[in-house]
């Protein structure tokens, strides 16, 4: 019954926007990574594309390890003493966890969006001008100002919030705050967009908004996501990859993975046996 | 179903049997017998803060009063300069007692003889002759003609006339003889000795007269202690706190700092004196009984309160503004700049207005470094010998005479107002800061 569901909604997404897409480059390639929580392997042998200006979802069951992948992608895990990763990632084709590879210029193109809104404790311009002014991409004023218009006008947040910009970010309602994360990761002009569970704070309208969102900033940037809601990830994505106990066990069109999938643990998550 | 509904008739009974009403009402008696005992030790802690205050305040009001005497001084050209020479050099070695001396036997024409003349003049504070030659220094015009001048009566005198020296004993138990006891009573009633609002208790300097001494140099110098301390404890510890808590590994040797920084908390502070007198005066050979030395021992003391402070108060910080900032690209270093330290400093301040605190109301490791000494002079840079406020309060409270309970009072006094001051600034500040949320 609820495979139907998902199936349904992939059938009504589907349209000749997402069939016009040409072959496409991949943005990130995974070769063989291992994740290492002191001696816990998190991660087992992940292998994965991920393609250009695509939606990516990871899904799978809560401890699979998804979140572990995802924040490989912009060395977040770094932060964490006892994580340690095996394996090669490569950003265009540069391996990211190279020595030559500075954090925050990845990150700078790699940006990150939580599973709780988090915004800073400042003014909601300063949220979204604190990234351009710490990489220098905006003089102050007049140029910082269109910055932040247009980064607010692209997580679709300006209207709500043009006339009190002076006001804490940290006031606005949960779904207004996630669009604020959005905005504040898109005003860096990064490349790719990582997403944690963006929606599972949020209530359906706030959720509708960030999906519409999502689909709308396919255009130009490449987005992963994780999440626990299939429905989600039927929705707003074009590939699915599905994590298990650590290992990638499958990844495939969207469409292919929900209504045919190949593993019987991806079938079985699926059609809600387990997770 | 018939098993549940059966259940939860059982249940409701046992909820209405009598044990349990016993027990329900063993609960609230005991709830009842915990807030009691919060209470009354609520209530204990007050009374002895008000005991505590009124006692420092009754004992300590007298010394904003002073008696002095009101008399018509000649200032004599034959006692002041024989020579008739205006020269300062020559002024200043007048015979100034002789002046006060005069002046008080018109007053008492009675008091004859070496004796009487003797008696007359214990009444009245040295002071008061230096007070006449600080006058004629400062205008010599004054020479050969009568002033009203206001004199300082000794101790003794002041203290009989505040009631502090009973009346009722006889005259060998008491400081002031029966014929003094008759001339203050006189002069009181011709509105000559009279007790006058007077703040030279804060502004003057320190004296071995009770009468004279003021602690306008210990305030300077607890002043200047505390503005090195604050400027050496602050910066190091806040520091140290940061690299320990976002950039420090955790291995052996974090753990190793750690455990000795919660140990040098609890180390006593006369430790930190001894400390002080080996490194800093011996070794260093910095200057001895000065707010500099002062002030650096008493930082190393504050240092790893504020430490502390400042690494609970990072702590709290949720994480998830670290891994915004992170996210969109900042610095390890901008990430504690612009985000973490402004949302811990709040609590970095509280820590710090805590340790300095602790400081100001420190004693022991600054007798071992030499703050304890007799300092009359208002120390003018942080390398002159000065004392502090606590220290000050410690000598006067061993000096034997009436005069100083009062005065020990007062510096008690001004030393617990400087301690709210310093609390009222550190709960309007996080008030302040915490507003940013």
């Amino acid at each position: 019954m609820r495979l139907d569901n998902i199936q349904m909604s992939v059938a009504n997404r589907q349209g000749p926007a997402v069939r016009a897409i040409p072959s496409v480059n991949n943005k990130i390639t995974a070769r063989d990574v291992n994740v290492y929580y002191a001696t816990k392997r998190a991660l087992k042998d992940i292998n994965l594309d991920i393609e250009e200006n695509r939606v990516t979802a990871l899904i799978g069951p809560s401890g699979c390890g998804k979140s572990t992948f995802l924040r490989c992608l912009n060395r977040m895990n770094d932060t964490i003493d006892i994580c340690r990763i095996e394996g090669q990632i490569q950003l265009d084709s540069v391996d990211i966890y190279a020595k030559a590879i500075d954090t925050v210029q990845l990150r700078a193109r790699v940006g990150m969006v939580f599973q709780k809104p988090n915004p800073f404790p400042k003014s909601i311009y300063d949220n979204i001008a604190y990234g351009p002014r710490i990489h220098g991409l905006a003089q102050r004023g007049a140029e910082m100002d269109e910055v932040v218009r247009s980064s607010l006008e692209r997580a679709g947040l300006w209207g709500e919030v043009k006339d009190r910009l002076k006001e804490p970010g940290t006031g606005l309602s949960g779904g207004q705050q996630q669009r604020l994360c959005i905005a504040r990761a898109i005003a860096v002009s990064p490349e790719v967009i990582l997403m944690d569970e963006p929606c599972s704070a949020l209530d359906p309208i706030a959720t509708a908004h960030i999906e519409e969102l999502i689909d709308e900033l396919r255009a130009s940037y490449t987005i992963v996501i994780v999440t626990h809601n299939m429905q989600q990830a039927a929705r707003v994505s074009q590939k699915t990859a599905f994590f298990h106990l650590g290992e990638m066990v499958e990844c495939n069109d969207t469409e292919e993975i929900f209504t045919n999938p190949r593993d019987e643990r991806t079938q079985g998550y699926i059609t809600g046996r387990y997770g | 179903m018939t098993d549940l509904a059966q259940e939860t008739v059982l249940r409701r009974s046992v909820y209405k049997s009598e044990a349990f009403e016993a027990q329900l009402r063993r609960r609230y008696r005991a709830e009842r017998r915990f807030q009691l005992a919060g209470i009354a030790s609520i209530a204990f802690a007050a009374v002895m803060l008000v005991v505590l205050l009124t006692t420092i305040v009754l004992n300590g009001y007298t010394a904003f009063w002073q008696s002095r005497f009101d008399v018509e001084v000649f200032f004599d050209p034959e006692a002041i300069t024989p020579s008739g020479s205006r020269e300062p050099a020559v002024l200043s070695a007048g015979d100034y007692p002789a002046l006060v001396r005069e002046a008080l036997l018109a007053e008492l024409p009675e008091a004859t003889g070496r004796d009487g003349r003797r008696a007359v003049m214990e009444m009245v504070s040295s002071a008061a002759a230096y007070r006449l030659r600080d006058m004629v220094l400062a205008h010599p015009e004054l020479i050969g003609t009568r002033l009203k001048v206001s004199l300082l009566a000794s101790d003794n005198t002041d203290q009989f006339v505040k009631g502090h020296i009973p009346r009722a004993v006889s005259e060998d138990k008491r400081k002031v003889s029966d014929r003094q006891v008759e001339w203050i009573d006189r002069l009181t009633a011709r509105g000559v000795l009279a007790s006058h609002f007077s703040l030279d208790v804060l502004t003057q300097s320190n004296s071995r007269q009770p009468e004279q001494a003021g602690m306008w140099g210990a305030v300077i110098g607890s002043v200047m202690t505390m503005l090195v301390t604050l400027g050496m404890a602050v910066p190091i510890g806040v520091a140290a706190a940061v690299y320990l808590e976002e950039f420090a590994p955790k291995n052996r040797w974090t753990d190793i700092i750690e455990v000795n920084i919660n140990n040098l908390a609890a180390v006593p502070s006369i430790v930190f004196g001894l400390l002080g007198l080996s490194m800093f005066l011996d070794f260093f050979g910095m200057p001895r009984s000065s707010a500099l030395v002062g002030g650096v021992v008493l930082a190393l003391m504050t240092l790893p309160t504020i430490i502390i402070a400042s690494r609970a108060a990072l702590k709290a910080v949720p994480p998830s503004i670290r891994e915004a900032a992170l996210g969109i690209g900042a610095s390890p270093l901008q990430v504690v700049i612009h985000h973490v330290l402004p949302l811990a400093a709040p609590g970095v301040l509280t820590g710090t207005i805590l340790g300095l605190a602790r400081a100001l109301g420190e004693t022991a490791p600054l007798l071992l470094i030499g703050m304890v000494a007799f300092i009359v002079d208002v120390p003018g840079s942080l390398s002159d010998p000065s004392t502090v406020l606590p220290v000050q309060i410690f000598m006067w409270a061993d000096s034997p005479e009436r005069g100083w309970i009062e005065r020990t009072s007062a510096a008690i006094m001004l030393l617990l107002a400087f301690l709210i001051v310093m609390n009222a600034v550190a709960v309007y500040l996080r008030k302040r800061f915490e507003r940013r949320w």
